[in-house]
């Protein structure tokens, strides 16, 4: 049974890792081919990412869309996630209900509706307008983990606080901000991994006049195959790998999944 | 300091910010591409405001059926696989160490993040003539020449189910992780043997779960626009990329907004319908 379950288990595994694997093989090819196994032995592709004006502009404008939107996810999922938390007012459940929407419909609605938004209002185009859509796109991953740190927080430490007298601000910036921060990051680092990578949404606001990372890559593909976009790949996969192992090593990732917490 | 409602204006003041840019930048969009859905196309791209069903009744004609009908077979097909692989998998991952259960959650985690622009290119590498898989088989001696695999239906439905295995394993992972585990422990006790346990004890026990999920990896699935794009023939195109290509490139607004209210129609309504299947099963 064991050894059933290791098959099982390496299966799964070759099957996730299969394609990547190629993927990093292809970006060290020597010439510009797509060869695998490489040819050679070269680096000079991740080169690219960082000193080809094109690349880098998309690297840079993928970087400011993804930092600058999962921190306007924050600041709309923050009072949210603390007003429901601190108050009994079911009907404004319905905007916990608006924030998941987003992230639940099939994203070329979403994409479709700001598109059509933008035009509307006629700021189609405008680098901010990505900002905006992606923090409204992405509201859903802080709220999640927000609402999931609010639960945990036992409210006799809180009481405690209150009968001491301290009033609301003084609470939340002593007693409740401490206790949610580790949420507060894992929310800020999920929007801002899913903002790097997202397509469809940035293509439709601002795809004629910003190339994000993605964007470049779909661009670059119609064009025929570069070597960079194995690289941006495979860099792309070590950025996530990184911040979620941090994650990880800092909270507590199956609790944030949806197990209970670690039994001491 | 117990929860209470909000007694003076001021205590509304937190929501402020959150519901004016949801409403201001989702409910608005939402309402604008429906208002669209309605309006008159004009020649060059543009639309003028109006009240028409002509958007809608082109949904009458046998090539809107068809990319409809392709696109939710192939969202089913890929809910099925993506669950049937799922289960047993996360079954197997909850009740593994702790330290194994976070490493497979990051690299889950890591798949799902990357960008479908990225799977797409990924696998078009590995079912493509110079670096694909073929060459392995040719290797081995299995076959002659190296040959490209795509496009084809089986590449879009490889790379579909691979960009949604780690969603359908995240969506079911909160419910076996906190299935009681002495229920199967009971069922192996009288004597069954693990994989009877699993269909008799753990399926059954899931049964809400798995249709929860199968729904939700569902619309996962009809959101898919770029793989079926990079992957497959134009035959394969599902109602996500249509909504894409009449949107930006052939500049028809008001026939993309009208497709998409109705893929949005045709998501509730058979989550409204699994769900009412589901209390009807559960009542018996």
């Amino acid at each position: 049974m064991n050894a059933l379950r290791r098959l099982f288990f390496l299966a799964v595994g070759l099957f996730l890792a299969l394609p990547l694997i190629v993927v990093a093989g292809v970006s060290v090819n020597q010439r510009q081919s797509l060869t695998f196994p490489p040819q050679g032995f070269s680096l000079s592709w991740y080169g690219q990412i960082f000193t080809n004006p094109e690349w880098r502009n998309a690297l840079i404008a993928s970087l400011t869309l993804a930092a600058s939107s999962a921190l306007l996810a924050l600041l709309i999922a923050l009072p949210l996630a603390w007003f429901l938390w601190r108050r009994v007012a079911p009907w404004a459940n319905i905007f916990q209900l608006l924030g998941v929407a987003p992230f639940t419909l099939p994203p070329v609605i979403t994409a479709l509706g700001l598109l059509t938004f933008w035009a509307t209002t006629g700021f189609y185009g405008q680098s901010w307008t990505a900002v905006v859509s992606h923090g409204i796109f992405f509201v859903t991953l802080p709220l999640v983990t927000l609402s999931l740190g609010f639960s945990a927080i036992d409210r006799s430490l809180v009481e405690a606080a209150a009968t001491m007298g301290a009033d609301d601000r003084t609470v939340f910036r002593t007693v409740v901000l401490p206790l949610i921060l580790p949420y507060l990051v894992s929310g800020y680092a999920f929007a801002f991994v899913l903002s790097l990578n997202e397509y469809i949404v940035a293509y439709m606001t601002v795809g004629f006049t910003m190339e994000t990372l993605p964007i470049k890559i779909f661009n670059a593909l119609r064009y025929g195959y570069t070597p960079t976009m194995a690289s941006v790949t495979v860099l792309f996969l070590l950025v996530a790998a990184v911040v979620f192992g941090l994650v990880a090593r800092f909270g507590d990732l199956p609790k944030l999944l949806g197990a209970m917490s670690e039994e001491k | 300091m117990r929860r209470e409602p909000p007694q003076r204006l001021a205590d509304y003041g937190p929501l402020f910010f959150p519901a004016g840019m949801l409403t201001l930048f989702f409910v608005v969009p939402f309402a604008t591409m429906i208002a669209v859905s309605f309006f008159q196309r004009q020649q060059g791209g543009f639309y003028t405001p109006d009240f028409v069903f002509d958007n809608y009744a082109r949904f009458l004609s046998l090539f809107f059926g068809k990319v409809l009908g392709f696109s939710l077979f192939l969202a089913i097909a890929v809910a099925i696989a993506c669950v049937v692989l799922g289960i047993p998998f996360t079954y197997l991952l909850a009740r593994s160490k702790r330290r194994i259960q976070v490493i497979w959650l990051v690299a889950l985690l890591c798949i799902l993040s990357l960008s479908e622009v990225m799977i797409g290119f990924a696998w078009s590498t590995l079912f493509s003539r110079t670096a694909g898989l073929t060459n392995l088989l040719v290797w081995l001696g299995l076959v002659s020449q190296p040959q490209a695999l795509t496009p084809s239906f089986g590449a879009v439905m490889t790379a579909m189910t691979y960009q949604a295995f780690p969603y359908t394993v995240l969506v079911i992972y909160p419910a076996l992780v906190r299935l009681d585990p002495t229920l199967t422990e009971a069922a192996r006790t009288l004597g069954a043997s693990p994989i009877k346990a699993f269909f008799t004890v753990v399926v059954p026990a899931l049964r809400n779960t798995i249709l929860a999920t199968l729904i939700m990896v569902f619309i996962f699935a009809l959101g898919s626009y770029l793989l079926p794009q990079l992957l497959g023939r134009p035959q394969h195109w599902t109602l996500s990329v249509l909504i894409t290509d009449q949107a930006v490139y052939q500049s028809n607004m008001p026939f993309a907004a009208a497709m998409a209210v109705f893929l949005v129609l045709v998501s509730l309504a058979l989550v409204g319908l699994a769900l009412y299947a589901g209390r009807q099963k559960e009542a018996k």
